[in-house]
């Protein structure tokens, strides 16, 4: 039988088959942070169990931590004692943390990557969502609950049934202007904020083929927001290219017969997927999000839904979301104007990430009305920045110039939205309250939002 | 010999109070700011914090006093893992939440923290929202069984993932069980090294 990529990878990992679909599988590295293991290091502890595989194992703090001055003791005791113990924890297992003061810290999902750490074919696991990240590079990456973090320490496995495949073709190009975000946008849009629960989704199509490496990562971070089990991308010589020299990837020899390796993962000719979905991206324009679900969603050009135009549930929904972003039906997009602009998280705050919001920034300055800000996704993707001076560019524009974090994306530490605050936002998740109680989020591309900052109001960043 | 992590999930009879909305996510269930615990505990209380703040959210009504289960719409869980959305919800005393389809993530949490996911089509959802607007609305969920009923005739079969039926109806120590597979893992890693 001809096998897909996401085949191939489940086949190599099973440990043991457990019933007909379920599988124990062999996880190759898990990514933890501080706030989804300190219960799961707790049970090991209270059942006496050790980590199996600490080597397997790398930890970082990136949810919970301030991303101003960070010469001083942290404010808030509470995210304090979250830190140390996972600080305090690493050591006692022999886990590898790139702590606060480390120049390797930063966001899990930007961090696994930049180091090599994450790479084709694997199986990678970590206690929060975006783990889809990681995809990217042909790996089976996927987010878990504590109870499965205590498990994959213990064990190095995860018992899963094996999720349905779903290939989610993208053909044609994307016009300038229009870039990952607004791809993924349009793709959860389509086939809605459940589309794809239960499956992998795999993306393939020239679209797909055409991205970057950090372009990919964009796109399968949010293949949880269409409810996926993971996303991926067949590993190509793009994905060689970003991973050739990191710090975690083999050399010499080895590097040459791992690429071979990697070359064999891709789906055979005729593999087939249990579900399809397909979307041109010439008809992609720049995406926002007018409700409180990623898949209310909108080319910039559009206007408000209305409502009254839907049926039962869905029409119920789209009211309370309108109610709760303070949005009229039918008001054009572009114009609806701005408190806020958050350019960071794991979808949107790579290097690239920041290079293509600072062609925009160059020469101009944020609007009176708008407080912005940069979250870097990592220290090192800071540290590069800062290289090529883009930090500048930001301050000049009247950007605040932060360090890694997960930041305002969820609102854990001090960066939040006030109630009735209308953010600009590169992150990946606009529910209600999401970045601060009352707070409400338009999810868009780091150019929509920096083109954004500078007009004070929701704005078409082609042309600019 | 596997020993159980927690009370084996059979069948239950509750009360049952309705929250018809789709695309309900862990931001909601608890929010960021109850996450900075290292504890598995004290997550009951801020059970949809903001939601709770308006006096006629579903959950505030004094017919939902004491309700075990929990109906809704679909795509229950969404967002993000946070395990301490189960925790909440079952702090809060929620022992099964019927809706026509729950997030991944957060179905495999519930069936490692002894709370049933259970599936049943829009129509049985919406039947049962409408039953329970009075006050007093029981339900038994019986989980060998697979099939929900009341004292008015209502029945239908849900579906449940069956791996985790399994989880919960033994109320298994799922470590426990996996460390008894320790020469296939370790012959695994053999293999890989």
């Amino acid at each position: 039988m001809t096998r897909t990529l996401f085949d191939h990878i489940w086949d190599a990992h099973v440990v043991q088959q457990l019933t007909d679909d379920v599988a124990l599988l062999y996880v190759d590295l898990h990514l933890i942070h501080e706030v989804t293991s300190p219960q799961a290091f707790a049970g090991l502890r209270r059942e006496g169990r050790g980590v199996r595989r600490p080597d397997r194992t790398l930890a970082t703090v990136d949810h919970n931590v301030p991303t101003g001055e960070r010469s001083l003791p942290i404010a808030d005791t509470v995210a304090a004692r979250q830190l140390d113990a996972l600080g305090s924890n690493a050591r006692e297992f022999g886990i590898e943390l790139f702590d606060l003061d480390s120049p390797g810290q930063g966001i899990v999902h930007v961090i696994g990557p930049e180091l090599g750490a994450t790479q084709p074919g694997m199986l990678i696991v970590c206690g929060d969502s975006h783990t889809s990240t990681h995809g990217a590079f042909g790996a089976f990456a996927l987010g878990i609950g504590t109870s499965e973090v205590e498990h994959v320490l213990a064990t190095q496995c995860v018992v899963l049934a094996k999720p349905r495949n779903l290939e989610a073709r993208i053909s044609g190009s994307l016009e300038p202007g229009v870039g990952a975000k607004d791809l993924i946008l349009a793709l959860i849009g389509k086939i809605g904020t459940a589309g794809a629960t239960g499956h992998v989704i795999e993306y393939t199509g020239t679209a797909v083929q055409a991205l970057s490496m950090e372009e990919r990562m964009t796109v399968c971070n949010m293949s949880i927001e269409a409810g996926a089990r993971a996303g991926m991308v067949a590993p190509d010589d793009v994905t060689f290219e970003y991973l050739k020299g990191r710090p975690r990837v083999p050399k010499g020899d080895s590097w040459t017969k791992n690429v071979e390796q990697w070359r064999e993962l891709p789906s055979e000719p005729g593999a087939r997927y249990d579900t399809q979905v397909t979307l041109d991206a010439a008809t992609i324009g720049p995406q926002v999000t007018w409700g409180t679900t990623p898949a209310m969603v909108a080319d910039i050009t559009a206007r408000v839904p209305d409502p009254a135009r839907l049926a039962g549930a869905e029409r119920r929904a789209a009211e309370r979301a309108l109610e709760y972003m303070g949005l009229a039906p039918g008001t054009p997009l572009q114009g609806i104007p701005i408190d806020r602009v958050f350019l960071g998280s794991c979808t949107n705050a790579r290097i690239e990430d920041l290079r293509a919001a600072a062609t925009v920034l160059r020469g101009r300055h944020v609007a009176s009305r708008v407080r912005a800000m940069v979250v870097p996704g990592s220290q090192r993707v800071k540290a590069q920045a800062e290289r090529e001076g883009l930090d500048q560019v930001f301050r000049d524009a009247g950007f605040e110039w932060r360090n890694a974090g997960c930041s305002m994306c969820l609102g854990m530490n001090a960066d939040v939205l006030g109630a009735g605050e209308r953010c600009a936002a590169t992150s990946n998740r606009n529910f209600e309250g999401r970045q601060g109680r009352g707070g409400r989020t338009h999810l868009m591309s780091p150019m929509m939002a920096a083109a954004a900052a500078i007009e004070g109001h929701l704005v078409d960043v082609r042309g600019w | 010999m596997v020993s159980s992590a927690r009370r084996p999930f059979v069948r239950h009879r509750g009360r049952v109070v309705a929250l018809p909305r789709q695309d309900v996510d862990t931001d909601q269930i608890i929010p960021k700011q109850f996450l900075k615990a290292v504890d598995r505990t004290g997550f009951g209380a801020n059970l949809f914090f903001d939601w709770r703040a308006d006096p006629n959210f579903e959950l505030n009504r004094p017919s939902a006093r004491g309700a075990t289960i929990l109906v809704t719409g679909p795509n229950f869980g969404c967002g993000s893992s946070r395990e301490h959305a189960v925790w909440a919800l079952a702090e809060y005393g929620f022992q099964a939440i019927i809706a026509p389809s729950f997030a991944d993530i957060f179905a495999s949490n519930c069936y490692r923290n002894g709370v049933l996911p259970a599936r049943l089509s829009a129509a049985e959802v919406e039947t049962l929202t409408r039953n329970s607007a009075g006050d007093q609305y029981e339900l038994v969920v019986d989980l060998e069984q697979q099939v929900v009923t009341d004292d008015r005739g209502f029945e239908a079969w849900f579906t449940a993932d069956p791996y985790g039926r399994e989880l919960l109806l033994r109320g298994l120590d799922e470590i426990g069980r996996t460390l008894l597979e320790e020469p296939s893992i370790a012959a695994y890693e053999r293999r890989h090294a």
